[in-house]
């Protein structure tokens, strides 16, 4: 059975201009408690890599140090002794209102930035990613062909053992 | 030999799960190319490119086509399709998160008004 989604809530992802991403999604609480879901680490992790996300894939360790100068870390493993290590460092820290963070682990790393806006007791929060530049995002994009790979990589690990 | 159960996602799955065949169609997203060239630019013999070219044709990633002696490949469908995959998987992904996410938030607001009574 088809379910009828409710589009009102949902997440909309769109591509702004040559180097930008932009996430938006609308949460029934003030930015207080959303941003708090955000920045301690016990809660963040809970939700960052959810049990919905195909692949097995969990957060084995999470370290964040959310204040301006700061620095996080996740690794994600499946199961297996590999893990795959995100990294950066926060450029700037509003309580209630913003995170920015750069993306080391790889070259040409996005800039994220996460705002949280108040809507009289709801909070619109839009997620922003900022390649340096054109090439760097049509590089993530490429992405059935450079993006999606350690995905594919995984699952197809994944269904090749389960085929065993 | 591969087996090819059902085709389409076996096969893309099988053809983008070779780093060479990744760049590949990296290096065909910026413009087409000829075998010869693809063949110079990942220093491989024109039969191993060959190879990992018919691979991707059969999965739909890339078409070529032969104009006199130069075979020339491009993006398929589903490579350009990439895109549009691409943020398909990542509103997916954050919508798995912020489901989540949702979920956490209505326990603190529970938390907080319980609090808040007591």
């Amino acid at each position: 059975m088809k379910q009828q989604i409710d589009t009102h809530n949902r997440t909309a992802v769109e591509r702004k201009g040559d180097r930008e991403l932009v996430i938006t999604r609308t949460f029934d609480a003030p930015p207080g408690i959303v941003f708090r879901a955000w920045s301690q680490a016990e809660l963040f992790r809970r939700w960052w890599a959810p049990k919905s996300v195909p692949g097995g894939v969990s957060l084995v360790s999470c370290e964040m140090d959310v204040r301006t100068g700061g620095t996080y870390r996740l690794e994600f493993g499946a199961g297996g002794p590999d893990t795959m290590a995100f990294y950066g460092k926060y450029l700037e820290v509003v309580p209630n209102e913003r995170i920015v963070w750069t993306n080391d682990e790889g070259e040409e790393g996005a800039i994220t930035t996460v705002t949280f806006e108040d809507l009289g007791g709801k909070t619109l929060l839009s997620f922003h990613e900022i390649y340096p530049s054109r090439e760097a995002l049509e590089e993530a994009l490429q992405g059935g062909a450079a993006a999606l790979p350690e995905q594919l990589d995984q699952l197809g690990e994944f269904l090749s053992g389960e085929g065993k | 030999m591969v087996q090819f159960t059902s085709p389409p996602l076996d096969l893309s799955f099988a053809a983008l799960s070779d780093a060479t065949r990744r760049g590949i169609i990296d290096q065909l997203g910026r413009a087409d190319a000829s075998i010869t060239s693809l063949a110079d630019k990942f220093q491989m013999t024109l039969t191993g490119m060959k190879k990992h070219v018919q691979v991707l044709e059969r999965a739909g990633l890339v078409v070529t086509q032969k104009v006199g002696r130069v075979r020339t490949c491009r993006l398929g469908k589903r490579g350009l399709a990439a895109e549009a995959e691409w943020i398909e998987a990542h509103r997916k992904l954050f919508e798995a998160r912020f489901d989540a996410l949702d979920e956490i938030i209505s326990e603190m607001k529970q938390e907080a008004g319980d609090e808040a009574a007591n």
